[in-house]
């Protein structure tokens, strides 16, 4: 007989996984509406990853939104419980795939962290982001930045905000030769030009990453930034999910939302990020609110086809039947062989393409159960 | 088993000399030299697997992670956005995106501009930058006969030499972007062969230098 279990699909697998571990660590479940007011993702646009939001108009002329996002949603809620509130939650979420340029229906699981963001709610959020690809595949990377850290060294080069911005891209894109070339053309000195490049070229395990990059950074970041990071990297490496992650300054976000650590998961077999996240203290304050907050979230969609390739067969047996068969007998027969743990699928004929373990036919005289070839 | 490698290269002459730069590098593949038509060869000691691809389908290739690296030019990354890492600028296949038209074209600011290109995205950023209103039309080849038949005032094209232009009696009037090919990683395939991409790219930035 089948078990809860083995009738998942692995994405399902996945947020059971997932939700019992945020459970496990004091987190409470977020349950939340379908539809959200528009409004709330035309303020925060840029926040959203894809911009296009499937909107309806509700019965009283509000005009409502399948929510493309859950962390707004959220945000919006939050501060009502002073301290710190500490949730999870599992939602699905409408928005326009890069890739296909359509809607699409993703499965999140995540979150949020709001309120009085100490040293340990950090390195919580961060744990938990790596146990989460952890419980997803055993070779997984955590990749971890800090936006204060690349603001910090644009900041110091004196340009504006058009060859700012042109920079950050280059960042992410982990692209040194346009760096190169748009610091040069635009008077970055060669000190300058030293942090950044450290900063494309940078990647590995956080505490040898963070001590070749100290010289070259430490009098435009401001000291205590880099001595809390790289506290809270020496506990993350040290804990026992430490071995995954590593420091990579390409991992950049908006900096008018995020503005501290920023982090994104992969695991290997699936070609792009799975789990994103960060400290998003920017959105706080444009949505009003003075508290500081992280949190991440794991798009289970990419995992379909990672988690999902392992049955060789559709059915272990395959049961023919006539019309003359006593249903009470076949009933008996299929009972028989789905108690003895293996999946029977009753038809009168075998489908095309089905992929099956054996073949058996359903002898209305006898009323019982005979190999087919037999 | 060996953990592979793979690498998409474009099809044509540019594919052929990226290739030689792999190998020069220390990650050759003999048996792609062969003169056959496949499309796929593996070097199993390496583990490296090299195939050929549209030029313009490269970066699907890598963004979608059945390739972890692979060469395209700058102009279809522009266009298409891929979410990978620019690498590399390989130096190679170098030439510009412009704006052409008749000898005699004269931008007029009163009326909607006409474009017709491949590029309409990146005729757009072009345009949108300078705060011009403009008409796209997108087409997917002879480009250049747009505006001598009346279809458009300009084109926004990829020129090379620049004689498919002189010949039909059109002229640059301004550079969008130089272009050339560049050397692009899937981002989580740079996570797991980090290694290996990590030596493809220095062995390779080498020979850039050299030849600079």
């Amino acid at each position: 007989m089948s078990t809860v279990q083995n009738v998942l699909q692995g994405d399902e697998r996945a947020a059971l996984a997932l939700r019992a571990l945020y459970r496990d660590h004091g987190y409470t479940q977020y349950k939340m509406n379908k539809f959200e007011e528009y409004d709330l993702y035309v303020r925060n646009k840029d926040f959203l990853i894809s911009d296009n939001v499937i909107t309806f108009t509700d019965t009283s002329g509000k005009l409502l939104a399948l929510k493309p996002d859950v962390t707004l949603s959220i945000v919006k809620n939050s501060g009502r419980g002073g301290g710190v509130e500490k949730v999870y939650y599992q939602e699905n979420v409408y928005r326009v795939s890069g890739r296909t340029h359509a809607f699409r229906e993703i499965m999140q699981v995540g979150l949020e962290c709001i309120g009085d963001i100490d040293a340990y709610c950090l390195f919580e959020v961060l744990t938990l982001a790596a146990k989460s690809l952890l419980a997803i595949s055993g070779d997984a990377v955590l990749d971890v930045s800090h936006l204060g850290i690349v603001s910090a060294v644009l900041d110091g080069l004196g340009v504006g905000d058009a060859v700012r911005g042109e920079l950050l891209q280059c960042i992410g894109e982990k692209n040194l030769h346009e760096l190169t070339a748009i610091a040069t053309a635009n008077g970055v000195t060669p000190e300058g030009l030293a942090a950044l490049t450290a900063l494309v070229t940078s990647y590995g395990r956080p505490r040898e990453v963070l001590m070749a990059l100290l010289p070259l950074i430490k009098n435009t970041v401001p000291q205590e930034m880099l001595t809390s990071f790289t506290a809270l990297l020496t506990a993350l490496e040290k804990s026992p999910a430490g071995d995954i992650v590593r420091l990579d300054f390409s991992v950049v976000g908006d900096i008018g939302y995020y503005n501290g650590i920023v982090f994104k998961g992969f695991v290997a077999g699936v070609p792009e990020g799975l789990l994103s996240g960060g400290e998003y203290n920017g959105l706080m304050r444009k949505m009003g609110k003075s508290e500081n907050a992280i949190g991440f979230a794991v798009y289970l969609d990419a995992l379909e086809r990672l988690l999902d390739n392992g049955d060789d067969y559709d059915v272990d047996t395959v049961i023919l039947y006539d019309s003359a068969a006593d249903l009470t007998l076949l009933g008996e027969a299929v009972e028989t062989l789905t108690k003895a743990g293996k999946t029977a699928l009753a038809r009168r004929s075998v489908p095309e393409k089905l992929r099956y373990q054996r073949l058996l036919k359903f002898d209305s005289k006898e009323g019982k159960l005979l190999e087919a070839n037999a | 088993m060996k953990q592979m490698l793979n690498v998409a290269l474009p099809k044509g002459r540019l594919g052929e000399k990226v290739y030689d730069m792999f190998e020069k590098a220390g990650f050759p593949c003999p048996s792609i030299k062969e003169d056959n038509r496949r499309l796929i060869f593996e070097n199993e000691d390496l583990g490296l697997r090299f195939f050929w691809a549209k030029p313009s389908d490269v970066p699907i290739y890598v963004e979608r992670g059945v390739a972890d690296i692979g060469v395209a030019g700058k102009d279809i990354l522009l266009e298409y956005l891929p979410d990978v890492y620019e690498l590399l600028d390989l130096n190679l296949g170098k030439c510009r995106m412009a704006v052409a038209a008749p000898k005699d074209f004269r931008d007029d600011p009163r009326h909607t501009l006409r474009v017709a290109t491949k590029f309409s995205r990146i005729a757009k950023n072009y345009y949108d930058a300078q705060g011009r209103d403009i008409d796209i039309i997108h087409l997917n080849g002879s480009i250049e006969i747009a505006p001598i038949i009346g279809l458009s005032d300009v084109i926004v094209d990829i020129v090379e030499t620049g004689t498919t232009l002189k010949e039909n009696n059109l002229e640059v009037f301004a550079t969008v972007v130089p272009i050339s090919a560049r050397l692009i990683a899937n981002k989580a395939g740079f996570k797991f062969k980090n290694e290996t991409i990590e030596k493809i790219v220095r062995g390779i930035a080498a020979q850039v230098e050299m030849r600079k």
